[in-house]
């Protein structure tokens, strides 16, 4: 294999699903930032968004439903030099993986996060995820559903994310530039994707999306972060995309004495001298 | 040997003046091991630390009192039932008590005086060195340690004048210990933990096991180690497994109901093949069950834990010389097999002091990962081997793909659902356990072969039963020997068959109320043991108690 090629293999996901936008849109954000593949590290947990880093050639780590966030934090914490990248779903960010979520953004490790987000669980067959509409209809909400949707991008913002966008994966140019931009933010960077389930949403079509986002353009300022609370609420009869909230933060690597030297933990080596030093404050 | 208790409430200083003692102790040359019995609380309530000390080795506490430091007339009331006659009662003027063996000093007062409310603790130990006939001499270089420079004079002046106030009482015994080191379970297994390399702890804080992680992120920056504090178990182990997977050597400490959060992921690193040490540090259960005490009632639980089958070894931790060496050969075991090892210890040990021989670090073999691969053929993960291991290479650091998946996988890590590759890949892996039983550790024999009575026990029940063996035997001459496990899991065979076999009665001996080892014993091996003392409220079985049960014949 050439460098800085990723090679896609075959998939188990039903035709027309928006996972195969998402899969082909990373595939050449990788390739256009010139990573090479056997430095790259994906990361999930369990769902159909989670079998991406089973598709695309690169290290892989497929871990636990709803763990693969403090998995992916570890990976980047022991070798600073791998690209982590987590490709996952929305039941396995902000369900299953909910409280991974809030304190990972806190942690501020330098990863990059795709929900691959289609208001439904799919591997399931179908039952309400934390974004689900409120009145959707499944086979387990059969009342329709009755909870708020979480708002993940306004909750991201609120938490101190550094880095939150929102993409659709009908706008596959826009797709990929923010995941660049994702990929070469330093810190923790969440982009919430859109996308149709077309076996189990039928509320949240292809067309449901396609007739309400519209791309924030270059008048939009995205380090205010007031402005970008009141554009990640708008998710009604308009829905913006892009990079809704940006802010320079140091990072996990950058503060924690062990690693702001920049050599990778796995590196590091125990000085026997100083375990005998600390053997001796004993005697 | 003597026996010292000191009791108050929480927040009154019990804790710092037990250090200082110890330590000063140990200095002048005592063998000292030191208990500590603490409830779930910062303030008031009753605390206690027992310090016992002589010339020769001491593993386990007693609770027969030479001495009693009372801050409160509460602990003079629970304490002086198990004070001998000859024995004393430390306390300020102001405590109630009438017992004619009270030593009562205006200690608050005195210090007050010295312009220090809080180096009242201070004139207790300058008060008990002289009762032992100790020196000063390592008065000083101790209390430096202990306290702020600007209390520093205060507190030596402290020391001084309860040194003076008072007559030499008991002879000093002069051991051969003082080049030796004093510490703590946990702390023992923190320096074996990096000493064997490790890079990366995450944990969340529970009792007991909270004192791991203090020790490590104190000595972090120093020692090249990232600690962690997770968002909860299920982050903290998921962590330690992502760490480990990328090559940095890896442990999660907690306990038991921390556990309980971490069982799916140790299927994870079981299935992953990604090497994972897990401490728990017991205290009782269920649920929330007694937080700041002692238990061993997790053995069957985490020989079990997680859904479905893979290797695991489980090393229970007997005393602090293991804490140390069997952290490390743990860390050796989950590399060189990349399995889960889970070490048992729990909050009787871990918090306990006791004096060991300074750790040795010549011979100290950890595995470590593959960091080449020259085949010509694809690098596979989980590559059919002879022996069930597979070269372990570390992602980003060659140009071959290290894939890992919690489904089934391939040889190359990929999913599969294949029967074929399934009963394959089962094998592969169950396979490891044929060479991991054969460098089992078989359990330390103690007494002789003359025995009749035959105790069994594992973990921190081995200093409470070494001496309960000695007791039995110098009333009935070498009638009664021991087997304690530290190996646990899988459980090594040998000697307890040849023992067994020699037995009249086998009594084990646990802190637990259903004998959770002689369970997996019978499981096993089909050896029954005929009797029990099980002990399950939150404090350890002593020496004399397992003995007393056995001559009282006071037994399930």
């Amino acid at each position: 294999m050439s460098k800085n090629t990723f090679c896609t293999y075959e998939t188990a996901w039903c035709p027309g699903c928006g996972n195969f936008s998402i899969l082909d849109c990373l595939k050449t954000a990788l390739e256009e930032l010139g990573k090479d593949p056997y430095e790259v590290m994906m990361v999930a947990g369990i769902g159909q968004a989670a079998k991406t880093p089973q598709y695309i050639s690169a290290n892989t780590f497929c871990g636990l439903h709803g763990r693969s966030l403090p998995a992916a934090a570890a990976i980047k914490i022991a070798n600073v030099n791998l690209t982590v990248v987590v490709d996952t779903g929305d039941g396995d960010s902000y369900g299953e993986g909910g409280n991974h979520f809030i304190h990972n953004i806190r942690r501020n490790v330098d990863i990059t996060h795709f929900v691959h987000d289609n208001q439904i669980y799919a591997l399931t067959k179908g039952q309400a995820s934390p974004t689900s509409m409120e009145g959707l209809i499944t086979e387990v909400q059969t009342d329709g559903s009755m909870n708020t949707p979480l708002n993940p991008v306004l909750m991201a913002i609120a938490a101190g994310s550094g880095f939150v966008a929102r993409a659709f994966t009908g706008h596959k140019e826009q797709l990929v530039s923010i995941m660049k931009q994702a990929i070469e933010y330093e810190g923790y960077a969440i982009v919430d994707i859109l996308q149709p389930c077309i076996s189990f949403n039928k509320v949240n079509t292809f067309g449901w999306y396609n007739k309400r986002v519209y791309e924030l353009d270059s008048s939009y300022d995205p380090t205010n972060k007031l402005d970008a609370m009141q554009k990640a609420m708008e998710f009604n009869d308009k829905i913006p995309l892009g990079v809704l909230y940006r802010e320079k933060k140091s990072t996990f690597h950058q503060k924690n004495v062990v690693l702001k030297s920049g050599v990778p933990l796995l590196n590091q080596k125990t000085d026997a001298t100083i375990v005998k030093s600390l053997i001796k404050e004993f005697i | 040997m003597y026996n010292l208790l000191i009791g108050g409430e929480a927040g009154q200083g019990i804790e710092t003046t037990t250090a200082i003692l110890e330590k000063l102790l140990k200095q002048s040359g005592y063998n000292v091991f030191t208990s500590r019995d603490f409830m779930s609380r910062v303030r008031g309530g009753h605390n206690f630390s027992l310090i016992r000390f002589g010339t020769e080795i001491i593993q386990s506490h007693s609770e027969k009192l030479d001495g009693i430091i009372a801050l409160t007339d509460e602990t003079v009331e629970l304490h002086r039932g198990k004070l001998n006659d000859s024995g004393f009662i430390l306390c300020d003027s102001t405590l109630t008590t009438t017992d004619s063996r009270a030593i009562k000093i205006n200690m608050n007062e005195m210090a007050k005086n010295l312009g220090n409310s809080r180096a009242a603790g201070s004139i207790a130990v300058g008060v008990i060195l002289k009762l032992f006939g100790e020196n000063l001499d390592y008065v000083k270089d101790v209390i430096s340690t202990f306290v702020k420079e600007q209390y520093l004079e205060i507190n030596l002046k402290a020391v001084e004048e309860g040194y003076k106030s008072v007559e030499i009482r008991f002879p000093h015994l002069q051991g051969k210990y003082s080049d030796w080191m004093i510490l703590s379970g946990s702390k023992a297994m923190a320096l074996g933990a990096i000493a064997a390399g490790l890079r990366f702890y995450s944990a969340y804080p529970m009792s007991p096991s909270t004192a791991l992680m203090e020790y490590l992120a104190s000595k972090g920056d120093q020692t090249e180690v990232v600690v962690e504090q997770a968002e909860d178990e299920i982050a903290a182990i998921n962590m330690a497994i992502g760490a480990s997977y990328a090559g940095a050597r890896a442990m999660t400490g907690t306990s038991g109901g921390g556990f309980c959060l971490m069982v799916e992921a140790l299927g994870l690193s079981g299935i992953a093949e990604i090497p994972l040490v897990v401490v728990d540090v017991q205290r009782p259960g269920p649920a929330t069950g007694l937080p700041t005490r002692t238990e061993q009632s997790d053995l069957k639980f985490v020989i079990s834990a997680s859904q479905g089958e893979f290797p695991r070894m489980v090393i229970a931790i007997r005393n602090h010389n293991d804490a140390f060496y069997q952290t490390i050969r743990a860390f050796h075991l989950a590399e060189k097999y990349q399995i889960p090892v889970i070490i048992l210890s729990d909050q009787y040990l871990g918090d306990a002091s006791a004096t060991v021989k300074p750790f040795e670090l010549d011979g100290i073999e950890v595995a470590e990962p593959a960091n080449t691969y020259e085949g010509n053929e694809e690098y596979l993960r989980y590559k059919y081997t002879q022996d069930g291991i597979s070269p372990r290479l570390l992602p980003g650091k060659t140009n071959n793909f290290v894939s890992i998946d919690s489904d089934e996988h391939d040889e190359r890590g990929w999913i599969t659902e294949s029967s074929e590759v399934r009963n394959k890949m089962m094998a592969k892996r169950m396979k490891k356990l044929e060479n991991l039983r054969k460098e089992l550790q078989e359990p330390e024999f103690i007494g002789t072969d003359s025995f009749e009575t035959l105790l069994v026990g594992w973990g921190s029940t081995y200093g409470p039963i070494t001496e309960a063996v000695k007791i039995l035997n110098e009333k009935a001459t070498n009638k009664y020997a021991a087997l304690v496990f530290g190996d646990v899991y899988p459980l090594p065979q040998k000697l307890l068959k040849e023992k067994s076999d020699k037995a009249r009665r086998i009594i084990n001996v646990e802190q637990n109320a259903t004998g959770q080892l002689a369970d997996l014993i019978r499981e096993q091996t089909g050896i029954t043991c005929t009797e029990s003392i099980l002990k399950y409220d939150g404090r350890q079985i002593s020496g004399e108690e397992i003995a007393e049960h056995i001559q009282k014949e006071d037994l399930k």
